[in-house]
């Protein structure tokens, strides 16, 4: 994959890094704000999409990043299993998805229990999902031509 | 709020129109774009925040990814002539508009006004901000009542992404 001129490539510099810090902020504060896990994942791969269309000549850094990116991703929803399962096991309610962490107020940013450790782990699954789609369709065509 | 909602609709029904009959693929992908973006501003108007950002940047995402895909591909669509057979196609549209139209009249009369029947979890979700502790309905709902329905998606996309790598890759990890 070819990548853009030099314009393309100074603007992405600056402003793919506050893309990914948006994306951030709709992920930590998705109890709080509209948005949440699923659209901020989908925030942070559009900066990624964004840098991998703008400096395209970087094929076999992107094939180490697949695997790491697979790697994210499968962890992710293992993790999001995982938090499921303790609140089927430590929460005196032994129901899954129970919600045991202390609440606190409603409207600060630690409160909720465990409603944002969800929001991160989501966001990062999503993230990594449609990075590795989007590298994938880059790479193997690249291997095809090869 | 309604005329302008209504305005949306027919920008989209417009936008998805002229994408099928434009003359090369590029042109149709982008206008179908009106419609991802009318969407957006719908679900806006019908104050839905939470869903709008999802679509706004999936649609990007789709955008750009179809836009890749057609770039590297054949731009100019094989254009069908037009025939007797696209005069039935009218008739047949034209008879079902007449029937769906008598039909939904017939039906919306005799319905209760939207959502009186189906409030009764609604009513039990908008007090869950006391049980959840979370300021924004949306993902207390989504995360805490619903979080069976979030795993299932979480895992949908898993199965995607396992799909694509599957069905993309010529060589294997290790390479040969």
């Amino acid at each position: 994959m070819k990548g853009m001129t030099i314009i393309v490539r100074k603007v992405t510099q600056f402003i793919a890094p506050i893309i990914f810090l948006f994306g951030l902020y709709i992920v930590f504060y998705g109890h709080l704000t509209p948005g949440g896990g699923f659209a901020g994942g989908v925030i942070m791969a559009s900066a990624f999409i964004l840098q991998i269309l703008a400096n395209g000549e970087i094929l076999d850094k992107l094939r180490q990043e697949e695997s790491g990116l697979e790697f994210l991703e499968s962890g992710a929803i293992l993790g999001f299993l995982i938090i499921a399962g303790l609140g089927l096991i430590i929460s005196s309610s032994f129901v899954f998805f129970s919600n045991f962490i202390n609440k606190g107020i409603v409207g600060k940013l630690l409160s909720a229990g465990m409603i944002p450790l969800e929001n991160i782990i989501v966001g990062t699954e999503v993230c990594a999902a449609i990075t590795t789609i989007f590298i994938a369709l880059v790479v193997f065509k690249d291997e095809v031509a090869l | 709020m309604e005329i302008y909602l209504i305005i949306m609709l027919i920008l989209m029904i417009c936008g998805s129109l002229f994408s099928l009959h434009a003359k090369d693929l590029l042109s149709a992908v982008i206008s179908y774009g009106i419609v991802g973006f009318g969407l957006v501003i719908s679900f806006l108007l019908l104050q839905a925040p939470d869903l709008a950002i999802v679509q706004v940047v999936i649609e990007i995402v789709t955008l750009v990814i179809m836009i890749a895909v057609i770039k590297d591909t054949t731009e100019v669509q094989d254009k069908q002539t037009a025939s007797f057979s696209q005069f039935i196609y009218l008739l047949v549209l034209l008879l079902f508009t007449i029937a769906f139209y008598l039909a939904f009249d017939k039906i919306s009369g005799s319905l209760s006004p939207f959502g009186q029947h189906t409030t009764r979890m609604a009513t039990a979700y908008t007090q869950g901000v006391h049980e959840t502790g979370s300021a924004n309905l949306v993902t207390g709902i989504v995360f805490g009542f619903r979080g069976y329905d979030t795993l299932g998606e979480a895992t949908v996309l898993f199965t995607a992404v396992i799909g694509v790598l599957t069905i993309l890759r010529l060589k294997g990890k290790k390479g040969e």
